[in-house]
């Protein structure tokens, strides 16, 4: 059976924080930093780039007021016309409401399922699962994880190295998935 | 030196936040101690039942209505809009509160929220769930309401975008679709908790199942963070029109009473303070059912207070400013329609409206009222009914004399008016009440953020 990588624990936000800058110092890539809430600062402590989720949810939201603004005036002027007490069919600043509402509705759309796509989520089954210590970074628990994909890896070395960092109850996590 | 003095604050803020020793454990025990309990509270299961009952009356008369149309209700001309629109604006106005707490106040950093954000976005999509079926039912024929859609049809038939009823159809489905990603997005986190708790398989797979896989790694936080912070900067100008597209239902006729600018401006901040209100009913009742004082603390229900006295006192300007302008625009219907509102047929609503609306909130100027709990939750209540009176004041007031005396009518409710309305406090509650079983009411990963701990930098020096 493959490994998935190896797991350390540490006391608190702050230990957290300096080892992500340790284990990005030492050139790992393929490496997370699990906590039960989002901590202040990893982004830049574990050099990562700014989220690109912004461009996707602004194209959704442009689109979205394309399409509301495009289907109203498609409707009003040549699909449906009515002729309401001589009001013009081309009454752009009637149709703003609903062009507004439907950027919205698809900036929303692009927000979540965007966040979803960049964190590749649903995702029922994870190898981190399989380790019961690792069940409680969802109530008070922070962990470093070195996945074994990264170019880095030696399980004898990053064990020492999280070790060294001042990591508690490492553990290798076995991956079922892979033979 | 500053930088002490900005510490000390914000240790005193989380400790009127948060009471007692707090550690990232205690909090996750508490909150997720209340879905976790093996049986209900007796109290829960009394009002579940009620819940239920009101239910069971919402669709015994949605059935008749259905059955026999709207000439079952009070409507008739010149009153045609009745208890349907003023209960559609009311239950929508109550969810402004939900969005104005998980929104705005995450986008001004104002982490008092944490605690009952979770709270008021259930009450918002519940609420949003409550006002939609009004619009649905009043057409009469229920089984054509997605001709609301625009959606291509074998009769070429399209609806009117000029019109601010379809406008209204637009702000409320898409509020009620943002409000539900907005809550679902804010869940994840805390479903994997529930997940990683779990004693049984079943609650494992169903909790694992909505909560997608998450597992706290910084690198699916940094997105989620991003998405989070974008649907509070979307949804800040959607509930904004929201209530400004319903006012404008009103604002865009011609009828005496209606036709004011002063609308959008108005419905909000009236919106807001019934919101407010009813996120105070239940969180009162709700913390101390569940015990968690110390997580929904007085100070909470005294910012809540605050806002409310804030939104009460606009609403309150308004008012006066409509009656102002009234007399000002020279238009005797104008004129006329609101001397009729104070001291017509119906001084009474108008009167009950001013109490609870204008009066009642300067009470809160005085910090005893604004942690007093019994008096907060009577309060609240009143908050509620009075915004209730204030749309019949609007909606029935103003249509049953408006131009011509010979076109003049009392309007008064029928049983199933009073039935259907009724019976949204069963949709309302039996959703509530089953959140409140089955879910967190409380953020368990933002409340963390309140403590000081949560900050790497807590203890630098």
């Amino acid at each position: 059976m493959k490994t998935y990588g190896i797991i350390a624990k540490f006391d608190d936000p702050s230990a957290l924080l300096h080892a992500a800058e340790e284990v990005r110092d030492a050139g790992f890539k393929n490496f997370d930093c699990h906590s039960p809430f989002p901590v202040h600062g990893l982004d830049d402590a574990m050099g990562l780039k700014r989220s690109r989720l912004g461009y996707v949810i602004g194209v959704c939201g442009l689109i979205g007021a394309l399409f509301g603004f495009g289907l109203q005036t498609w409707v009003h002027l040549s699909e449906y016309p009515m002729n309401i007490g001589g009001k013009p069919f081309f009454a752009y600043p009637a149709y703003v409401i609903i062009t507004f509402e439907l950027m919205v509705l698809f900036s929303a759309f692009g927000a979540v399922f965007g966040m979803m796509y960049f964190n590749k989520i649903p995702r029922l089954h994870h190898p981190l699962f399989d380790s019961e210590k690792f069940c409680s970074v969802t109530s008070d628990a922070f962990y470093v994880s070195i996945e074994s994909a990264d170019p880095k890896y030696d399980e004898r070395k990053v064990e020492d190295f999280l070790k060294n960092i001042g990591g508690k109850e490492i553990e290798v996590i076995k991956d079922e998935n892979e033979k | 030196m500053s930088e002490v003095v900005l510490k000390s604050r914000a240790q005193k803020n989380s400790e009127e936040l948060l009471l007692g020793d707090q550690t990232f454990t205690t909090i996750t025990n508490d909150i997720s101690g209340v879905p976790e309990q093996e049986k209900a509270p007796i109290q829960w299961k009394l009002a579940f039942a009620l819940a239920l009952s009101l239910l069971s009356v919402f669709v015994g008369a949605l059935g008749y209505l259905i059955w026999e149309g709207t000439g079952i209700w009070g409507v008739n001309a010149p009153i045609g809009w009745g208890w349907a629109i003023i209960n559609f604006v009311w239950w929508v106005g109550i969810g402004h509160a939900g969005t104005l707490i998980s929104a705005i106040l995450h986008l001004f950093r104002q982490n008092w929220r944490n605690s009952i954000n979770r709270f008021a976005e259930t009450m918002t999509l519940f609420a949003v769930i409550c006002a939609l079926i009004f619009p649905g039912i009043h057409i009469g024929r229920i089984w054509v309401a997605y001709w609301f859609f625009p959606l291509p049809n074998q009769m070429a038939m399209w609806p009117n975008f000029r019109s601010p009823l379809i406008w209204d159809f637009f702000a409320v489905f898409t509020y009620f679709t943002v409000s539900l990603l907005f809550w679902y997005t804010g869940l994840i986190p805390d479903l994997a908790t529930l997940r990683d708790r779990a004693k049984t398989k079943l609650r494992k797979k169903i909790y694992g199942f909505f909560a997608l896989g998450w597992r706290g790694g910084n690198r699916q936080w940094q997105h989620y963070e991003l998405a989070y912070l974008v649907l509070a900067g979307i949804s800040t100008p959607l509930v904004l029109s929201v209530h400004s597209v319903v006012s404008s239902d009103f604002a865009t006729s011609v009828i005496p009473g209606w036709h004011t600018t002063i609308f959008p401006p108005y419905f909000v901040a009236g919106a807001i303070y019934s919101g407010f209100g009813m996120v105070m009913t239940l969180a009162v009742a709700a913390r101390s059912l569940y015990n968690l004082k110390h997580i929904i603390t007085i100070s909470h229900l005294d910012k809540m207070a605050q806002i409310m006295l804030l939104t009460g006192s606009i609403v309150g300007y308004s008012y006066a400013m409509e009656f102002f302008i009234s007399w000002y625009s020279g238009n005797p219907y104008e004129s006329y329609a609101f001397i009729n509102r104070a001291l017509g047929p119906y001084w009474w609503a108008y009167w009950t409206m001013i109490f609870c609306n204008v009066v009642l909130p300067q009470f809160f100027w005085f910090k005893r009222f604004r942690t007093h709990v019994p008096f907060l939750f009577i309060a609240s209540i009143l908050v509620n009914i009075g915004m209730w009176f204030e749309r019949f004041v609007i909606v029935v007031i103003s249509l049953h004399r408006d131009y011509m005396p010979s076109a003049w009518a009392m309007y008064s409710p029928t049983i199933w008016d009073i039935a259907i309305y009724l019976g949204t406090f069963g949709i309302f509650f039996t959703g509530f009440l089953l959140f409140l079983r089955f879910l967190p009411m409380a953020s368990i990963a933002e409340v963390k953020l309140v403590l000081p701990e949560s900050n790497p930098h807590h203890g630098d020096h």
